[in-house]
């Protein structure tokens, strides 16, 4: 038996099928680096998160919420005014500090800075009822954040849930079961919400101490219809992603196992269609935003003295011409609000939608 | 395919039916009659009204008459001003179906033609500035964008007149209705575009040497244009509770304004007379896309 030596090519025999390795070049140090793995392995939701990071769209949508969202814990803590507060000096009531410009100060507060006195100033100016206007636009900005982040999660928990039983069930009860989200789709959901606003509007009397109390029956209501109503686009998308999941092997597994339903809806489904259900409730978000401002807007929104961004700029339609900035301010932060979650919600699908991939 | 509208006409009469008895039993839950006065009338008085007009019957045999009136074209009385409602509908309603049918034709035209163009120029700086500007406006609120045409163009710059009765500019009001129907069908024909462009026929198509521009009209186009008409059915919900806000804001006096100003003053029959006229609308709109779209497209099975 001749002894291998790997530096010396074996000598190749007629006929034979071995490769003949002295046709063969060395790889060089610079070809040895291309088959080195360059990427670390990662998991989906690390892959998605580097994706997102590289969308400077998202980015600049995920940096505007970051900011809004600091500024509306901080600005309350700063600012020494109330949202619902009308402006005093020394224990006065201001009644020069009507409609002021951004950043002035009416007559007695002037007097009052000569004599040594300081004055937070009003970055925004002040309303018709003399409050300072940045703080009741902060206080729009969490009430309208507020609304549409819990009306979201409404939307997320009973679509989820009535999404799962009726895909993971299927057969007769899915058949039912989507017949009434048929109909319910089918509902004018705009008119349904404005319905429901004025009727329990006259109805329903809250606590006033609540925090639902203060914001009025007719935020209750939007709930309500959000629950009743809303969810339904949230059951189909689930239901059908569940239809094609529970096809899987692992699913098979489990049951073969000896898994509760509940457990494989739980531990094998839900997490599978996690990504379609991050999207669609980072998009749910803004329109629910959107709906809000709708209906402060034709006065069917948050109770006075409480303001929203929709309410805020209704009320500064009525002197526009005067005060245009009035509008600008309310609108802008909606603008900025929707349109960063809206790039957010489109970066995250873009990064978490597999079947997006190309 | 008979099987498939008569199923789909059904649906819609149940949709309705359930809509004209929400609203009805919802209504009839606020308090307080239709005959409550500052000043009391009396109680003689009150049940002669009441069965003058059915009032003393049960809720529910209250109801069909309501709908049998529906069904007469009659909507009952308003219970601010007295009038006829359906007299309201006749004076209002034609506006608001003027201002709504250019809406959505400016919507789906532009959108179409923008979204065509964002998809054959895709990645390049016309389509980057089309999806760019639909970002931007499904992120402005249809009254927002109202409220600021009225101001630079009305108020500051003073090229259009404000909405009077002698001077009827449907520009703005149409403009402002049409922005976000008009960006949503952008994306749509965009990615609709897209999606027939890379289809074998196209390819097909220029393999034979089909000129460019037949191939996107011919093919492409066509073909892309059927999720538009599907969509068209909620554009047309969205468009008449847009209306709403858009003819509040520019005063114009058609049945969504009426509407608004309704609720403003707890008109009660107003609101229920015409919540169930605008539901009928919209579920009409939804009913006849869904079976142009089926007419339109052979490929769809009819189940």
């Amino acid at each position: 038996m001749e002894k291998y030596d790997p530096n010396q090519t074996p000598k190749k025999r007629p006929l034979s099928l071995q490769l003949d390795v002295s046709a063969f070049e060395k790889a060089t140090e610079e070809e040895k680096k291309q088959q080195d793995v360059m990427s670390e392995s990662t998991t989906f939701l690390k892959d998605g998160l580097k994706r997102l990071r590289r969308n400077k769209l998202s980015m600049f949508g995920i940096i505007v919420l970051i900011l809004v969202l600091l500024s509306i814990t901080v600005a309350p803590s700063i600012v020494p005014y109330g949202y619902e507060e009308i402006l005093s000096v020394e224990g006065k009531r201001d009644k020069g500090a009507k409609n002021l410009k951004p950043f002035t100060y009416s007559k007695a507060e002037q007097n009052y800075i000569k004599k040594g006195g300081e004055r937070f100033p009003h970055i925004f100016g002040t309303d018709e009822q003399c409050r300072d206007y940045f703080i009741r636009v902060i206080y729009g900005t969490r009430v309208s954040l507020t609304v549409g982040f819990f009306a979201s999660i409404i939307v997320l928990i009973i679509g989820m849930i009535y999404g799962s039983i009726s895909g993971y069930a299927g057969g007769r009860v899915d058949m039912i079961m989507m017949r009434i989200v048929d109909i319910i789709y089918s509902l004018p959901d705009m008119l349904m919400v404005i319905l429901l606003s004025v009727v329990l509007g006259s109805r329903i009397s809250l606590p006033k101490t609540s925090f639902l109390g203060k914001m009025g029956p007719n935020m209750l209501s939007l709930f309500i219809v959000f629950g009743l109503l809303y969810w339904v686009g949230m059951a189909r998308l689930i239901r059908g992603q569940i239809l094609s999941i529970k096809e899987n092997d692992y699913v098979l597994a489990a049951k073969a196992t000896g898994s509760s339903s509940g457990r494989i809806i739980r531990r094998h489904i839900l997490p599978n269609c996690l990504s379609v259900i991050i999207v669609s409730t980072a998009l749910q978000i803004p329109s629910a935003i959107f709906t809000e401002s709708y209906l402060s807007f034709i006065g069917l929104g948050v109770q006075a003295p409480m303001p929203s961004l929709g309410s805020l700029a209704n009320a500064a339609r009525g002197g526009l011409q005067t005060y245009p900035y009035k509008l600008v301010f309310p609108a802008a932060m909606i603008c900025l609000i929707v349109l960063s979650l809206n790039l957010l919600g489109d970066g995250l699908r873009d990064a978490f939608d597999p079947k997006l991939r190309r | 395919m008979t099987k498939y509208i008569i199923k789909r006409i059904l649906l819609a009469v149940l949709t309705v039916f359930i809509i004209a008895a929400i609203t009805f039993f919802l209504m009839h839950a606020v308090p307080g009659g239709p005959f409550n006065r500052e000043k009391a009338l009396s109680e003689a008085t009150v049940k002669a009204l009441n069965e003058r007009y059915g009032l003393d019957k049960p809720l529910v045999s209250q109801f069909f008459l309501y709908l049998k009136g529906i069904l007469k074209g009659d909507f009952g009385v308003s219970l601010k001003n007295g009038r006829e409602i359906s007299a309201i509908f006749k004076e209002s309603f034609p506006i608001s179906c003027k201002l709504g049918l250019m809406a959505i034709a400016v919507a789906l035209l532009i959108g179409t033609v923008l979204g065509s163009i964002a998809a054959l120029m895709r990645n390049k700086l016309p389509d980057r500035i089309i999806i760019f500007l639909t970002t931007l406006l499904t992120s402005i609120p249809s009254f927002i964008l109202a409220t600021f045409l009225l101001l630079i163009f009305c108020i500051l710059l003073g090229w259009v007149p404000v909405w009077s009765a002698n001077s009827n500019n449907y520009v703005l009001p149409v403009c402002a209705l049409a922005a976000y129907p008009m960006a949503y069908t952008t994306r749509l024909a965009k990615s609709s575009m897209l999606d027939a462009l890379g289809q074998d026929y196209i390819r097909t198509a220029r393999a034979k040497g089909v000129k460019k521009f037949m191939i996107i009209f011919k093919h492409a186009l066509r073909n892309s244009l059927i999720p538009v008409i599907t969509y068209a059915g909620p554009q047309i919900a969205y468009i008449i509770t847009g209306s709403m806000v858009i003819e509040h804001v520019f005063t114009i006096g058609g049945i969504g304004s009426k509407f608004v100003s309704a609720i403003g003053n707890r008109d009660y029959t107003l609101i229920m007379a015409t919540t169930i006229f605008l539901a009928v609308l919209m579920v009409a709109a939804t009913l006849i896309c869904d079976i142009v779209y089926k007419l339109v497209d052979p490929r769809i099975k009819f189940d």
